[in-house]
């Protein structure tokens, strides 16, 4: 009831302002409790929790449902799910090694959740968990200390030679081994708000040109705008995806073989 | 706005239900986010570790394996073909060969049937001809003789006709004196 009171609300504030345009480009991306108005805490069913289950689901009819049938000529969602499968290992397998294979399951789950949480997004009135910087940021930093943890457990303090530029000249080195202790630092944080930054731009700007929309003349051009956007947007979603992932191989290959 | 009592209000959502600021940095939200992501990671690493990607490694192995078995199948019978090739050019070469041997065989039976014939027909004749010659000669033989005969008798009759006593011996002497002549 409060909602709906709210909307009437809204609706008679934009009739006050006589139809001038009004943005909120930012509305969607506000996390709500999926039942009743309370306030957000921590075990809270939100917006954000349903998308993320939905993508979870996503991800089983994708890689589980659709291989139930074990077919040696793959249908066409067995075909997807090989085709995940393979982009994936291939890509641990190049760049971190024979010996980076058996963190393969940790590299795909993190792809899976990102490209299907991204393309989940892209479905109107939909909640895009990755365009949270909470969200991107837990899963950059879950990388961060993987890879930091890892590479203290495999090399010792043989990691840190990772610092140590050695083909660099030897006055230099202390230089760039604070260069480089910065950007190591900095990694999560790139490597987050990349990905959000990226996702959340687009809705936004989606949603700008959807508030154009809203005067009769330009209105044509407005929805062009949101078919280019769109398109542009399905290309980040998978990119984006592609690039944390990527990153997190080159990172895992950093805690593996740290000698430049 | 005494309607916005509810409690949807925030520091983050304003009395319209509209963000304030950006929605990315409400500090309020990020617990609930981070459980719930927390939840679904483990989810779906679970998922995919314990059921999908093994899944899908036995498929792509199985696949493999029935991809290598076929390639070897098609080498084998391959070979197999290469082989029964071989052996039918071997056979087809044999085959020319023995009919080669027949053929030069027989030819050379019937030359020696046909010399065989040759020489005996050549045999007959000239047995025929000696024959003949032999027989030619009788003839010849007969002829001169039957001359003599004859000659020796009008000579005879001549001398008589003319009044002369023929004498045989005398007649018969002069004759071969005049044959040989």
């Amino acid at each position: 009831m409060a909602s709906e009171a709210h909307a009437a609300d809204k609706a008679a504030e934009h009739a006050a302002e006589g139809g001038s345009l009004v943005f909120h480009p930012m509305d969607q991306f506000i996390v709500k409790p999926l039942f009743g108005d309370g306030a957000v805490g921590m075990f809270t069913i939100t917006n954000s929790t349903l998308w993320m289950g939905l993508a979870v689901l996503a991800i089983i009819g994708l890689l589980v449902l659709s291989t139930s049938k074990r077919a040696i000529v793959p249908g066409r969602m067995q075909s997807i799910a090989e085709l995940a499968y393979g982009f994936i290992y291939k890509m641990v397998e190049d760049i971190c090694g024979k010996d980076g294979v058996k963190y393969f399951p940790y590299v795909m789950t993190l792809f899976m959740f990102i490209v299907t949480a991204n393309f989940l997004g892209l479905l109107p009135k939909s909640f895009t968990t990755t365009s949270h910087f909470a969200v991107t940021m837990v899963l950059a930093l879950a990388v961060f200390l993987t890879v930091t943890i890892l590479g203290f457990v495999k090399n010792g303090a043989g990691f840190l030679s990772l610092f140590w530029v050695s083909s660099a000249p030897l006055a230099l080195r202390p230089i760039l081994a604070i260069i480089e202790l910065i950007s190591y630092f900095v990694r999560p944080v790139s490597h987050s708000i990349r990905l959000a930054g990226n996702v959340m731009a687009g809705h936004a700007v989606i949603k700008v040109f959807a508030g154009f929309a809203a005067i009769a003349a330009i209105s044509p051009v407005s929805v062009l705008a949101i078919t280019a956007m769109y398109g542009l947007e399905v290309l980040v979603a998978f990119i984006q995806a592609y690039v944390f992932t990527i990153l997190t191989c080159v990172y895992l290959k950093d805690a593996l073989h740290p000698h430049h | 706005m005494a309607t916005e009592t509810t409690g949807a209000v925030s520091t983050c959502v304003d009395s319209h239900g509209s963000a304030i600021g950006m929605p990315q940095l409400c500090f309020d939200w990020f617990p609930n986010q981070i459980f719930w992501l927390v939840i679904t990671l483990v989810v779906v690493f679970l998922v995919l570790s314990r059921v999908a990607l093994p899944r899908i490694a036995a498929i792509l192995a199985e696949r493999q394996g029935t991809i290598t078995n076929d390639l070897a199948a098609a080498e084998d019978l391959k070979a197999k073909a290469l082989a029964a090739e071989e052996a039918y050019t071997k056979a087809l070469a044999e085959a020319r060969a023995e009919a080669q041997r027949i053929a030069g065989e027989a030819r050379a039976e019937i030359q020696a049937e046909l010399n065989d014939a040759i020489a005996k027909a050549d045999a007959e004749i000239a047995a025929k001809a000696a024959e003949s010659e032999k027989a030619i000669a009788e003839i010849r033989a007969g002829a001169l003789e039957s001359i003599e005969a004859v000659a020796k008798d009008t000579a005879g009759e001549l001398v008589n006709v003319l009044g002369g006593q023929a004498d045989d011996a005398t007649v018969a002497g002069a004759v071969e004196a005049r044959m040989k002549g």
